[in-house]
């Protein structure tokens, strides 16, 4: 949007200039251009935002019982503070995994850093239900690692490993990957190699060029990877549900089962609203520190 | 909507004049029935739907809906009214006819509903067909299989992984009738003392499922031991290769119920239809077709069904006697909302 602002001028002059003519010409054709994403994004996106927002406030007339009802009853602090606890989870695990990935993805030969990739984006192309059900597969009672594991006799009885929080955070650490990969790939991309070599060439041993030199200079791919991955995070619902064993009650889920429980949209709405809000917050104080661009991904 | 309708009347009209030519068309009564799609419907269409259009000359036009409750409440406060007749739990129906959205039955004219039990009967609805939330078993895992609730919560005669189901309708009265509440003393039900008996149990839940195919998948996999289900979900494993089992005992009966949209398009057609679909001798044809218990017990009675099917159904009255009614009037009273409410809350403590 900020490319189409241009430098202010005055009318007087534009009205004489053909070169402001050009340029609000090329203007107008912009707008010409964006004119269908942009509808499509206000039909689809702005207008069924807002009437979430109105609806939150509405039960045969305008009411504040819902958010009444969220802050007053513990069911809400506790499927709130569910969700941010795994969802913090899923982020440091991520992390943990995707780091590594990454930085192997930028020093290998580009031939096997391809093949990395595809590894990494493949499941990604993958159906969510498809993956969870895998998931199921391989970690229920009977499942592949269960069967396994006794088989070489880690352990006498099948472990718990699904149907439960872990079950959950397995499955959600493995879908949202990619999304902490691609933008930690694309940020060490961009670290300039001569950097490194002149960390080495004036002594450094290659811990200290990584701790030193590297590891800063990824932190706003650290950011933006680990404030995508704890963002969708929040809002997911068919991996705990199905992976959770019906414990594990995350805020997406709260929304379908107030609409279940009081045929009501606005008690829904009003958990949304709170949970978008927080989402926003969130981008919010992120943007203050890596601009947002990054974080969705452009150079 | 209307518009729909008029395109409806032309396509009936059409078709009737085309097929019977110089017969009488006032004869040619129709309405709009909904049911929930799937096998379900297909094996009503065949058992029941089709012989009314045959024996009764109404022409019947087929919709689905997996909930019907918010096209219910849509059609009533809009004054829109599409369907004629529904298919649904009959919570929706009491909950509906509550809030004026479903017409009172005139029982005066639905003759057929005379030989029901009047807990097959609501003000606003009838039974049409009956299923069971019982409990069911693998046979390879276990020595000893349970047989009713009290086992069920018996852990230390009966180890094994357990599932219910994530939600409290037919939960909560598993829980009384374990506790030793008598089935015919279920209602209003002690929801206090059911949710402190399911506390004892819920450390030793594997799993609490929300759909049907979830369930089906637990015992199949052999990832519990144990588990409450929907009795055409057992039958439908076993038939798999599933080595499982269930029994009635302390099962909880439910059903689904008709229902007639208030001031719908075609009132007295409704009224004709409802009574034929209840009509001892179509509810006969249901379980030659589908899993299902006849909604009117007197189906049994018509020779139809033979002694080897009927035992298997979950509304044969040995089997019923073995079980608990579930009460929908219950549930969609303010208590019932409440301890639905309190469900939530439950799971996540």
């Amino acid at each position: 949007m900020s490319t189409l602002t241009i430098p202010s001028t005055e009318s007087t002059t534009a009205a004489v200039d053909p070169s402001v003519k050009l340029l609000k010409r090329e203007q107008r054709t912009m707008l010409m251009l964006l004119s269908p994403a942009l509808a499509v994004v206000t039909l689809l996106l702005v207008v069924p935002l807002g009437w979430l927002f109105i609806q939150s406030f509405y039960s045969d007339g305008f009411t504040l019982e819902h958010y009444a009802r969220i802050f007053t009853e513990g069911i809400y602090w506790k499927t709130f503070a569910l969700t941010f606890k795994i969802s913090i989870i899923v982020t440091i695990a991520a992390l943990l995994l995707g780091y590594p990935v990454a930085y192997a993805i930028t020093r290998l030969p580009r031939r096997w850093s391809m093949i990395v990739l595809a590894v990494v984006i493949v499941p990604f192309w993958t159906s969510i239900l498809v993956r969870a059900y895998a998931w199921l597969v391989l970690l229920q009672r009977s499942g592949v690692v269960n069967d396994s594991l006794m088989a070489i006799g880690l352990t006498d009885k099948p472990l718990s490993l699904v149907h439960n929080e872990l079950g959950t955070i397995i499955a959600t650490v493995h879908i949202l990957l990619p999304f902490m990969v691609l933008p930690l790939y694309s940020t060490m991309q961009k670290i300039p190699k001569d950097l490194l070599m002149a960390g080495s060439s004036l002594g450094a041993s290659p811990f200290m060029v990584f701790w030193r030199v590297f590891f800063p200079m990824s932190m706003s791919g650290v950011i933006a990877g680990s404030t995508l991955v704890f963002v969708l995070c929040l809002g997911f619902y068919i991996t705990p549900e199905l992976m959770g064993g019906g414990r594990t009650v995350m805020a997406s889920m709260l929304v379908s089962r107030n609409i279940q429980l009081y045929s009501d949209w606005g008690a829904a709405s009003a958990v949304s609203v709170v949970l978008l809000v927080c989402v926003v917050l969130i981008f919010n104080i992120v943007s203050r520190f890596v601009p947002l661009e990054k974080i969705l991904g452009s150079k | 909507m209307k518009y729909r309708n008029r395109l409806y009347q032309l396509m009936g009209c059409t078709f009737l004049s085309a097929a019977l030519l110089g017969a009488n068309a006032n004869a040619a009564d129709k309405v709009t029935f909904v049911s929930q799609g799937g096998a379900w419907q297909d094996a009503q269409t065949v058992a029941i739907l089709d012989p009314i259009t045959e024996q009764y000359g109404i022409e019947i036009m087929q919709d689905s809906a997996p909930d019907a409750w918010p096209m219910i409440k849509t059609q009533g406060t809009t004054g829109q009214a599409v369907w004629d007749v529904v298919d649904t739990p009959p919570l929706n129906c009491v909950r509906g006819g509550q809030q004026g959205l479903i017409e009172e039955i005139d029982y005066a004219k639905v003759p057929n509903a005379s030989s029901m039990p009047d807990a097959y009967k609501t003000p606003y609805s009838v039974a049409y067909e009956f299923y069971s939330s019982v409990l069911a078993y693998n046979k390879d895992s276990l020595e000893k299989v349970p047989t009713n609730w009290v086992d069920f919560w018996d852990v230390e005669n009966f180890p094994g992984k357990r599932a219910l189901r994530n939600h409290p309708l037919a939960t909560l009265e598993a829980a009384l009738l374990a506790d030793g509440v008598a089935p015919d003393a279920l209602y209003p039900l002690d929801v206090d003392r059911a949710f402190a008996k399911l506390e004892e149990i819920k450390p030793y839940i594997t799993t609490w499922w929300t759909s049907g195919g979830q369930s089906a998948q637990l015992l199949f996999d052999g990832e519990v031991d144990m588990l409450m289900m929907w009795n055409g979900r057992v039958s439908a494993a076993v038939e798999a290769g599933a080595n499982a089992g269930m029994s009635y005992d302390q099962g909880i009966l439910q059903s689904t119920h008709l229902c007639m949209i208030k001031d719908s398009p075609n009132p007295e057609a409704a009224v004709k239809f409802l009574n034929a679909a209840i009509s001892p001798d179509l509810q006969a044809n249901l379980p030659l077709h589908i899993d299902y218990g006849p909604g009117n017990p007197a189906a049994f009675d018509t020779g139809k069904i033979s002694e080897e099917i009927a035992k298997t159904l979950p509304s044969y009255p040995e089997n019923a006697a073995k079980q608990a009614m579930m009460s929908y009037e219950w549930w969609a009273s303010e208590k019932g909302e409440a301890a639905e409410r309190r469900w939530l809350e439950f799971m996540q403590q």
